[in-house]
């Protein structure tokens, strides 16, 4: 033990890098993650809709349900296999731009990403099947290969949020000189309260944006008159995932909020911007935090005590209760937050129209304002998911493992971040382009080639 | 114990070496396309399409590697994360590259184009495997000292062992594809096409096999240790091993015996993987054995309980993947069973009326006992309802009557 920590002093804990590059490597980190995380949405939440559509052929007979899930699993393919690329990224720059993190607490969480590695394995070969086995397989054969990668979609989000969880709310093992020690990883992990409202969030924000991202074309194609049965159909399943999962998903935030409260209460006092300890505590929408208090916002009293205990008159604790020091970027915090809660909103409200529509008319919506916000409602809802990413890690900040180690005290003493910074920008737009055109293509194939293959 | 996950990184190397080395290979041999004796469009369309399907599988024994090593040997990772920054960096980006343009070539035949994609594949194909192997060589000559970027950020990779090891793993991918595709070649029918195959995979082997001895003379020079543990015990028993394996399938591929020379080529690099293993033991990093750099006892467990049941999902499905794969079941053309379509099912007002009001009665309790409880059982109870309710409310949805269309 004592020639470990030797061999440590010598190194993490005393070396302090160049701290010039921190700003540029968390850009890089959210940078990477802003283009991961869209995209593992569809690992989510894309095979259970395939899946579903399969099934409907398999009930029923009608050949449409197996071209729709023939054509959307071609899109999956893809999109999975760039989110392949994407999350190697991931795994490559959390060892080079967080050494200090993964040098010092990789013991704790990094069981996690091992679990999730078999997952993503176990995903890659049966959604490998799955698509290239649709003339090949027997047709219930065929469903069943699909099942293992909608299952390994599930576990492996919840594997990777186990660490993001523990992030926020560490434990399971003791600091020694900056380092963890004598950890216990599954406790660590698994027995984090922190975990299950994320999971919980995260899952239905993939549900919300694949749903929405996929009904946007098809609403779109309405506008312009494409309204075959076979749009109709396509419409109909991608938007019911979408108006389900939104309602109930401003359900599911205020139970992360609640969460905060518990767990992180100046996380909490910088979605507000509360600067002092303060009883009945309201809600600013809008505004700006200057420091000690939010100006030209609209006030909403006692709203965050409410929010926050279910009680109007519950003190909330305020920015002031630690030291500037340990204080998030406030700012940044709290127009994320307001912004993912206002497009929440909006979806769920989109949401709840059509459903209410569909249910009391057993049709679909048929005015042209719906269709323009189902266009809109694709790109708002990856705006929410990414607005959600940030209100949380941002919030977490300055620390990298909650209230335990800092950020400046774990990332890279290597020069050269604008250098790859710059690299990744390109090489992520030249990724953007590709995906676009690819998707464009698909969209070109006629019809008919699904529906007599 | 502390050995364990070791051997798990190991084999992850290994398989990642074999099978996403051959898929880099193939990438080169789409550039280099003469001469042969069958044109370089079918030749390049062979080398992608004998990938088919595997591919996306097998970045996954690298990121196995980075997680087993981020895990139970953190310090380790992070010291060889922060020193070998660059090569690391570049490999991921051809990582990108390579997967970006592969998804996209399978898409456009005739597209404008598709040159560059083409070219943009070939040449990751070549970057990431020369990168890693710098990784490699920089860790094997002892360049990374433990700490935070504490090695010089270019002599740590641009040195001749380092080098040397990334040649390596280029020709090691080329010969391990030209191998594989010429027995993929057999198995179409294409003479020529193997024959050509075989030919470069003669020329990639006497490439591999001539970069190796050499340089084993630059290793000695330029990293004396590892040289040592190379050239005797365990180690050199591994480096002999590799050597008649590699000889073993150039003689197969010579006399066209496919199928064996492909398990020997992997044979040939996984010796040589446990060779240089043998060879640095116990020394991990200059002076951090493998015991110090390991992580405490539950963690140690902990992973090598998670390998242990990962595997035995994992070994089944490879296996059946491979099966289908390679009994031609999943390439273009096979056959399978026509989709018998089963009766349709009858829609039941009644059935409806009742899933209906299940679906508002767990939408409603879900909502109620989320919004009201803070914690334990009952939270779970309201969000479990919550999950029935959407799926039932999503089904109804989703498979109503449409009165306009
Ligand atoms: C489509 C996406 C989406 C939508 C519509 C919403 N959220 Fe969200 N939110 C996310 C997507 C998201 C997320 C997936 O991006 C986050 C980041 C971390 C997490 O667990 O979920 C998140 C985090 C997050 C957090 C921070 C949790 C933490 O720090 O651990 C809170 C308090 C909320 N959300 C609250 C809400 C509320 C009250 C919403 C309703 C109006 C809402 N969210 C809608
Ligand atoms: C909220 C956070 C995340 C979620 C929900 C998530 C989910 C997923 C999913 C579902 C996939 C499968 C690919 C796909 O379907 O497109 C995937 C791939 C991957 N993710 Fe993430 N991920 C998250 C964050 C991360 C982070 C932080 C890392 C790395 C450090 C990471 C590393 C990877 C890797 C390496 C892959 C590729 C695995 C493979 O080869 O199959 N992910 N992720
Ligand atoms: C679930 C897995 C995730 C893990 C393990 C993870 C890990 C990290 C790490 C290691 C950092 C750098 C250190 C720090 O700034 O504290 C970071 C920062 C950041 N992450 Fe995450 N993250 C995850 C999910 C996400 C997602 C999905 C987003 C979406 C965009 C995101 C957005 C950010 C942002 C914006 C930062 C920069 C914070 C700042 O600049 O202040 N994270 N995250």
């Amino acid at each position: 033990m004592s020639a470990i920590s030797t061999v440590i002093r010598s190194g993490f804990a005393l070396a302090a890098p160049d701290q010039d590059y921190l700003l540029q490597a968390r850009q890089m980190q959210a940078l990477s993650l802003g283009v991961h995380i869209p995209l593992v949405c569809f690992g989510v939440a894309f095979p259970a809709m395939v899946l579903f559509c399969e099934w409907r052929y398999l009930r029923t007979g009608d050949r449409l349900f197996r071209a729709l899930a023939r054509r959307w699993s071609k899109v999956m393919l893809a999109l999975f296999a760039v989110g392949v690329v994407t999350g190697t990224i991931l795994s490559f720059e959390l060892g080079l731009l967080w050494p200090g993190f993964m040098a010092n607490f990789g013991n704790v969480f990094g069981l996690g990403f091992t679990l999730e590695g078999f997952s993503f394995f176990v995903e890659a070969i049966f959604i490998a099947i799955y698509v290239y086995g649709w003339d090949r397989l027997a047709p219930r054969a065929h469903f069943l290969t699909g099942i293992p990668v909608a299952i390994a979609g599930v576990t492996g989000s919840l594997f990777v949020l186990a660490v993001n969880s523990w992030m926020n709310h560490p434990g399971g093992f003791e600091l020694r000189e900056g380092r963890a020690v004598r950890a216990d990883p599954w406790a660590a992990l698994f027995g984090n309260p922190f975990l299950w409202h994320e999971f919980v969030h995260m899952y239905f924000a993939a549900y919300i944006v694949a749903g929405f991202l996929v009904a946007a074309p098809y609403a779109w194609g309405f506008l312009r008159g494409r309204r075959s049965r076979y749009h109709r159909t396509a419409l109909t399943v991608a938007l019911s995932v979408g108006a389900v999962a939104a309602p109930l998903q401003v359900v599911i935030g205020d139970w992360a909020a609640r969460e905060v409260a518990a767990y992180q209460p100046t996380k909490l006092a910088a979605f507000e911007g509360l600067a002092q300890t303060t009883s009945g505590a309201p809600v600013h929408i809008l505004g700006w935090y200057n420091g000690h208090e939010v100006e030209y916002g609209i006030e909403m009293p006692r709203l965050l005590s409410l929010l926050a205990f279910h009680d109007p008159n519950a003190t909330v604790q305020g920015l002031n209760a630690v030291p500037l020091a340990d204080q998030p970027p406030v700012n940044v915090v709290r127009f994320s937050f307001q912004t993912m809660v206002g497009i929440g909103a909006l979806l769920a409200l989109l949401g709840v129209v059509y459903l209410y529509i569909r249910f009391r008319h057993r049709r679909l919506p048929r005015s042209r304002w719906f269709y323009r916000a189902v266009v809109l409602a694709g790109p708002l809802s990856v705006v929410a998911l990414i607005s959600g990413w940030i209100t949380t890690e941002v919030g977490r900040q300055p620390w990298i493992v909650y209230g335990t180690m800092r950020t400046t005290q774990a990332v890279t003493g290597a020069s050269g971040i604008p250098i790859g910074y710059a690299t990744l920008v390109v090489v992520y737009l030249g990724l953007a382009a590709g995906v676009w055109w690819l998707l464009r293509t698909f969209s070109r194939v006629p019809l008919e080639a699904d529906l007599d293959g | 114990m502390a050995e364990i996950p070791m051997v798990f990184i190991l084999a992850g190397l290994t398989a990642y070496t074999v099978l996403a080395g051959a898929d880099f290979g193939a990438g080169v041999w789409t550039l280099l396309t003469f001469p042969g004796r069958v044109g370089p469009a079918e030749t390049r369309d062979h080398a992608r399409h004998a990938m088919g399907p595997v591919w996306e599988a097998n970045h996954v024994w690298l990121i196995f590697v980075l997680v087993v090593c981020w895990t139970a040997y953190p310090v380790a990772f992070g010291s060889i994360t922060s020193t070998l920054a660059v090569p690391l960096f570049i490999a991921a980006v051809g990582i990108i590259l390579r997967g970006a343009s592969y998804a996209l070539r399978g898409q456009l035949d005739e597209a404008a184009g598709r040159r560059t994609i083409e070219h943009v594949f070939a040449v990751s194909s070549i970057l990431t495997p020369f990168a890693l192997g710098t990784v490699v060589g920089g860790i094997a000559s002892g360049r990374v000292p433990v700490g935070n970027a504490a090695g010089d950020l270019f002599t740590s990779w641009l040195n001749p062992t380092s080098l040397l090891i990334g040649a390596l793993a280029v020709a090691t991918g080329g010969y391990l594809a030209a191998v594989y595709l010429a027995a993929d070649a057999r198995r179409l029918g294409e003479p020529l096409l193997e024959r050509d195959f075989r030919a470069r995979a003669l020329a990639a082997g006497g490439c591999a096999g001539a970069l190796a001895l050499g340089g084993l003379l630059v290793v000695r020079d330029d990293a004396p240790m590892l040289y040592d543990g190379l050239t005797h015990g365990a180690g050199a028993a591994m480096v002999v091993v590799s050597a008649a394996a590699g000889l073993a399938t150039l003689a197969l591929v010579w006399r066209a015996h496919l199928e064996p020379a492909r398990a020997s080529a992997a044979l040939a690099v996984a010796a040589i993987v446990a060779g240089w293993a043998l060879a640095q033991r116990p020394r991990l990093l200059p002076g951090l054995t493998l015991d110090q750099a390991a992580a405490g006892r539950t963690t140690l467990v902990a992973v090598i309980v998670s390998v242990a049941a990962g595997a035995a999902v994992l070994i089944p499905s490879l296996a059946l993947l491979f099966r289908l794969f390679l009994s031609g079941r999943l390439s273009p053309g096979g056959t399978g069973g026509e989709p018998a379509a089963l009766a349709p099912a009858t829609a039941r007002r009644a059935r409806s009326r009742l899933r209906a009001i299940f679906a508002a009665t767990t939408v409603f309790a879900g909502v109620a006992v989320t919004v009201l409880t803070d914690a334990g059982p009952l939270l779970a109870l309201g969000i479990a309802c919550l999950f029935a309710g959407a799926i039932s409310m999503f089904a109804l949805a989703a498979t109503g009557p449409d009165h306009d269309s």
